[in-house]
Parts: structure tokens; sequence; C-alpha cells
């Protein structure tokens, strides 16, 4: 668990700095991921104590958003303010997106799947 | 007694310790109160802790700033745990070389689509250009979204939130939207959820169905990429 933590770390360092260095418009961790992802692709498989402690991590994804959310308190004034347009983006545009993305992908996936025998 | 109380109560408020314990402790209700009402997508855990932290924030008179101090170490796990998405990624990298078309197409339709509505919607019904800067990256994770937000000129702290209402919405009715579109495939499903709705949409996706939940959290990554990418370049194009 140490050693994939250590790993992670390693990698999001090594993307924030790539990022600052080449002036990548990329967050750091993001540069971390497809480092830690080629990394893998090079290894041929996913370590087991890796993939244990990234699945730990994982499971809990959702905690990670709730102090980042809290912050929604320091914005109670705009969101006030402007409730109206903003609830209306987010409501529509998230349920739009979720439905585009979807219906395009499962349209794509059996016209490339029906030509196959 | 209530000297000695009072001197607790400054000590805890002010120490780092009180934040993260409290944010823990809130998530546990959260995700008891979702296990105990039979898992319905409207009990979100996320929403739940974050409703009873603003609470407890509120009615103590503790600042936000005061409660980040220990809840930072919960939120720095964004970095480590978005460098992690790499294992299911490569886990799934064989299904997802089967379907590399299908994926771009969609990824970058979908992407388009989430920021664009968003931006679209807000500024249609009056909002300010603050939040509309804000909005844009709203579909992808917060640290992503707030990199980019920062890039374009939004406000990093309020996109944060609105990232947060953008998962807890999919979360809450993507279920429910994918049926009405009829859209059965699990890949297809999840894969939406993650494009529109990052980490909280998958979250909601592994707790479905596995391909669901894979696909998902492919979509969050993909999207990620594709934001951090285009989002900042079609700004300076478009605003110089």
């Amino acid at each position: 668990m140490l050693g994939t933590l250590t790993l992670l770390l390693l990698c999001q360092l090594a993307g924030e700095l790539a990022a600052r260095l080449l002036h990548l418009p990329v967050p750091g961790p993001v540069l971390g991921m497809l480092l830690m992802f080629a990394g893998l692709l090079w290894r041929g498989h996913v370590p087991a104590a890796v993939q244990e402690t990234s699945s730990g991590l994982l499971r809990h994804l959702s905690l990670l958003f709730v102090p980042a959310g809290v912050g929604v308190m320091t914005h109670a004034a705009r969101l006030e303010a402007e409730a109206l347009p903003i609830l209306i983006a987010l409501f529509g545009s998230t349920l739009f997106g979720v439905a585009v993305t979807a219906k395009v992908m499962a349209a794509l996936l059996r016209r490339t799947e029906g030509d196959e025998p | 007694m209530s000297a000695d109380l009072h001197q607790i109560w400054v000590y805890l408020s002010a120490s780092p310790l009180a934040g993260l314990t409290l944010t823990l402790v809130a998530y546990q209700i959260g995700l008891w109160v979702f296990e105990r009402l039979g898992r319905r997508p409207l009990f979100n855990p996320v929403l739940i802790a974050v409703v009873l932290l603003a609470a407890v924030l509120t009615l103590t008179g503790v600042d936000y700033r005061t409660y980040f101090d220990g809840a930072q170490f919960v939120h720095f796990l964004l970095g480590p745990a978005t460098v992690a998405l790499a294992v299911p990624l490569h886990n799934q990298f064989e299904q997802v070389r089967r379907s590399a078309v299908a994926l771009l197409v969609a990824l970058l339709v979908g992407s388009a689509a989430s920021a664009l509505s968003a931006v679209a919607l807000v500024w249609a019904f009056g909002g300010s250009l603050v939040t509309l800067l804000s909005i844009a990256p709203k579909s992808v994770t917060s640290p992503i979204a707030m990199g980019v937000s920062e890039q374009i000129g939004g406000l990093p702290s309020l996109t944060a939130v609105f990232v947060i209402i953008t998962g807890i919405i999919a979360g809450t009715f993507g279920s429910w939207v994918l049926n009405l579109v009829r859209v059965k495939d699990w890949r297809a499903r999840g894969f939406g959820m993650g494009v529109a709705a990052h980490g909280i949409g998958t979250a909601r996706a592994l707790q479905v169905n596995e391909v669901a939940g894979a696909f998902a959290g492919l979509g969050m990554g993909l999207n990620g990429l594709a934001t951090a990418l285009l989002l900042p370049t079609l700004y300076h194009l478009f605003w110089g």
C-alpha cells in the first residue's frame, strides 16, 4: 500500500513538474495518470499491490469531493442571486450530456458490432 | 467546568483534527442513510454529507477556511486518485481498443454537448460572465475542472461547487434519463455518466453495474483530458 501510494504521488509530482516546466494546459494529476498508464502498459500487467491500493482509493472517490462541496457555503450570495440560470444550466446540461453521450455511443457500438458476424 | 469546555472548543475549532473528523463522520452518516433507505439515488451520500457539514459549520459559526484546514487532507487525495484512474483504464484497455472509434466520437460529442449547453443556458437565462466561465468545465473531475477554470478566467472554488452539483444531479437522475432515451448497453450508459458527471457519476455507475463502472471511469478520465486540452484552446481562440 505504501509503495503504491508513493508511486501515485511520484507520478503526480512528475506530472505537475512537466505541466509547469513545459507550460502545458493540462493539470498535473492528468499527466500523472498518463504517465502511470504508460508505465502499466510497459509493465504489461497491474501488480496486485497497485490494483488493491488504487481500488481502495477509488472505492471512496465520492468522499474526496465532500470538502470542495462544502465550499458551496462561501458562494451562497452568488448562488442565490443567479439561482435560476445556474440551476437550469446545471440540470439541463448534465442530463443532456449524459443522454447525448450514451445515445451516440450506443448507436455507434450497434453499427460497428452489427457489421461483424 | 464551562471554562474548560470553552477552552477545548477553542482548541478543537481551530485544529485540523475537527475538520477532518467531521468530514469522515458526515460521509459515514451519508453512506448509512443511503444504505438504510434502500440505496435510492436521491439519498446521495455526498449531498447528505455536504448539507450536514454546511449546517454544522453555519450553526457553530466556524468559517469554511478553518474547516478546510482539516478537510484539505481528504481533498488532497483527489490528486493521487486521479493518477490511480490509470489502473481501471489499463484493466479495460482491450475492450476500450475494440470500441475506440465509438468512444472517441461519443467523447467529443458528449464533452462539447455538456460544456456548450451549460454555457448557453447560463447566458440565455442572464447569468454573469464569471458564472458562465466557471460552469464551462463542470463535467470533469474537480482537480482538472478547477485548473481549467483558473486558466479561462473563472473562479476555481465556484467551479468546484458546480462540479459537485453536476455529479449529484447525474447520480440522482442519470439512470432515469438513460431509461428515458432507451439506452440499454451498459458500456454506453456508464460512459455517458463518466463523461458528463466525472467521479460522482462513476461512483454511481459502479454501484449499478461493473461494466458500466469501468466505462464510466474511462469516460471520466478521457473527458478530463479532452476538457483540459480543448477548453482553454477554444477559449483563447474565441476570446483571445
